[in-house]
């Protein structure tokens, strides 16, 4: 599809049933979808002459803790064809498990390996999932907002027992967040304010 | 007589010179042709992504520097537009060209890196050597502009930290002038070497179709034939408005990616001078003051500009609810930044999207079949630096 709205026209129309929501902003096409339908949208996608989103680019989740399905799933597609980018997103619970994409696009593999290290969402048919990123026999999922930035553990090495030891985190002064209260209200209203005064004038 | 023969398991890396950094190889070997490998990565994860959450959008820029430390404004650059386009604010026509002078500094600098290491790697020292003297030119420029020769800490949303210092536009145009005879050099010495071919062609053969399948971006998808460049299809700052050409590849195998990266150095110098004619004197960042300090003088003076000074670094500015996928073309291939604002000061997500990871996801299936000689030559043409990979 040449334009964004056509492409937006054409899934509504051939996903009727596997699509909730799409909307354009920022020359992108956004989909919410649900988690049982993310293969058939991720095969149609790829596959159909008029979208032939043919790569995908990045696995990633989001942490809303607050909310009752926890866990955001995005997926980023790109159309070379096209010149199209794409993100499909559905919500999930904490313990749920999610069908892998391995079997449609070799590079999810390790993307999801990523998601399944840094979040602890689980993939379903994924031929091989380990972590990835943190160390080899690493506790907890860094990327989750409950997370403390400082880690649970950190490693030294013992003078007295001559090997490198794994502590739990001591720190002379904890990490501080501030919060900042204040009446700054950011770009948006300055902006106006100031187009107000050059009517007046 | 039978005998049964068990494949060998070959530990390569952690610390191992061809590996480019620290990346655990586990391969296995049938005689000397691998049948499996399995990286493990991960032993520079410093958490990158988790840091930024917890910083303001100005103290997340230097981050960016950290991930692929050999072009380290092109991952600013991607970090500044993002941020940009949330906000919905223009950069001054200078500070694009400045941006994508410095964009075009930190790929012949990457390029200049892996070409000469390849070679290294395969088995040619000289190379090395001379490049990385151009490297250190390089490095100073970034230096005059920045402060720092590798972590510059230059990209603002909104344009760059401070103007470029006198004479240096004259010494980025002479360099300009001589840096094509050192490309030359280069190719003398390894373009049609025998040996340098020999190890090089038809190793690690990408067809287009797996080259899409395995998400290549950069030289990697460009070397089997996919004419893809981010900086032509979704040009950004002013990319658009310059002329330069995209070198595509044949055969999809180490040597042509070699030859690709050699003419994207000459492209560059040619971004870089088109850039040097065209500049004018005028601002360098945003003027709107919720968004850009002020300058120095200034605060001595007026009140207003002090105080927008002590919010910007202290409290930072705020950036309204919103996500956005950018993505530039680094050195290395598609990198990108999917940043997710909630109205606070500091980014509530910010997922980097980094063109080694899934570079070096697909090393198994491009070393399959391969003798183990070929291993340095294949990781060595993926282009991998850790720093991204890891995050």
């Amino acid at each position: 599809m040449k334009s964004l709205e056509d492409l937006e026209k054409k899934i509504n129309s051939e996903l009727t049933t596997k699509i909730n929501n799409t909307e354009i902003k920022h020359n992108q096409i956004y989909i919410e979808t649900d988690k049982e339908d993310i293969v058939d949208v991720a095969i149609f996608l790829k596959t159909n002459q008029d979208t032939k989103f043919r790569q995908l680019i990045d696995i990633t989740v989001v942490d809303y803790p607050e909310q009752n399905q926890r866990f955001e799933v995005v997926y980023l597609f790109l159309s070379h064809e096209f010149n199209q980018r794409l993100i499909i997103k559905y919500s999930i619970t904490e313990n749920e498990v999610i069908p892998s994409l391995t079997s449609i696009f070799p590079s999810a593999n390790w993307m999801e390996r990523e998601v399944f290290d840094m979040y602890g969402v689980s993939f379903k048919d994924h031929p091989d999932l380990r972590r990835i990123l943190t160390d080899y026999g690493f506790e907890g999922h860094p990327l989750r907002k409950d997370f403390p930035l400082t880690g649970h553990s950190e490693v030294r090495y013992s003078e007295d027992q001559k090997k490198v030891i794994s502590e739990p985190v001591k720190l002379e002064q904890n990490y501080r967040n501030f919060d900042y209260e204040s009446p700054w209200e950011g770009t948006k209203y300055i902006k106006e304010e100031i187009e107000n005064n050059d009517k007046k004038n | 007589m039978t005998k049964k023969i068990k494949n060998l398991n070959l530990n390569f890396g952690p610390q191992h010179p061809a590996a480019h950094g620290v990346l655990r190889l586990i391969l296995e070997l049938d005689g000397e042709v691998v049948e499996k490998a399995d990286p493990h990565i991960g032993l520079l994860h410093r958490g990158t992504e988790k840091l930024i959450e917890n910083k303001t959008y100005m103290q997340a820029v230097p981050y960016f520097d950290r991930l692929d430390y050999v072009a380290p404004m092109n991952q600013e650059h991607a970090f500044a537009l993002a941020i940009e386009k949330i906000l919905k604010i223009d950069v001054p026509i200078r500070a694009q060209y400045i941006r994508v002078i410095f964009c075009e500094i930190g790929r012949i600098l990457s390029h200049i890196l892996n070409v000469t290491t390849q070679a290294l790697d395969v088995g040619a020292l000289t190379p090395s050597l001379w490049g990385f003297e151009e490297r250190e030119t390089l490095m100073t420029f970034y230096e005059r502009a920045s402060g720092s020769r590798l972590h510059a800490n230059y990209f603002r949303a909104g344009g760059v930290h401070q103007d470029l210092p006198k004479g240096l536009e004259e010494d980025i145009a002479k360099f300009c002038e001589t840096f094509p005879k050192i490309i030359n050099d280069l190719e003398s010495l390894l373009t049609d070497n025998r040996i340098f071919k020999q190890r090089n062609v038809d190793i690690g053969v990408v067809t287009k179709e797996d080259a899409l399948d395995y998400s290549f971006s950069g030289v990697m998808i460009r070397g089997s034939g996919v004419p893809w460049d981010l900086r032509k299809s979704q040009p950004y700052d002013c990319y658009g408005s310059l002329d330069f050409k995209i070198p595509v590849g044949k055969n999809g195998d180490c040597y042509d990616r070699y030859l690709c990266r050699i003419e994207e150095m000459k492209e560059s110098v040619s971004i870089i001078k088109q850039c040097l004619a065209k500049m004018e004197k005028g601002p360098i960042k945003s003027l709107d003051g919720k968004i850009s300090p002020p300058p120095k003088a200034e605060i001595k003076q007026s009140m207003e500009a002090l105080i927008h000074h002590f919010k910007l670094f202290t409290e930072g500015y705020r950036v309204p609810k919103d996500e956005i996928y950018t993505a530039v073309e680094a050195p290395k291939g598609e990198f990108g930044v999917y940043l997710i604002s909630d109205g606070s000061s500091k980014p509530y997500k910010c997922k980097i999207r980094a063109p080694g990871f899934s570079h070096l996801q697909s090393m198994d299936y491009l070393i399959k079949g391969h003798m183990l000689a070929d291993v340095p030559a294949v990781l060595g043409s993926l282009d991998i630096v850790f720093g991204e990979v890891d995050r």
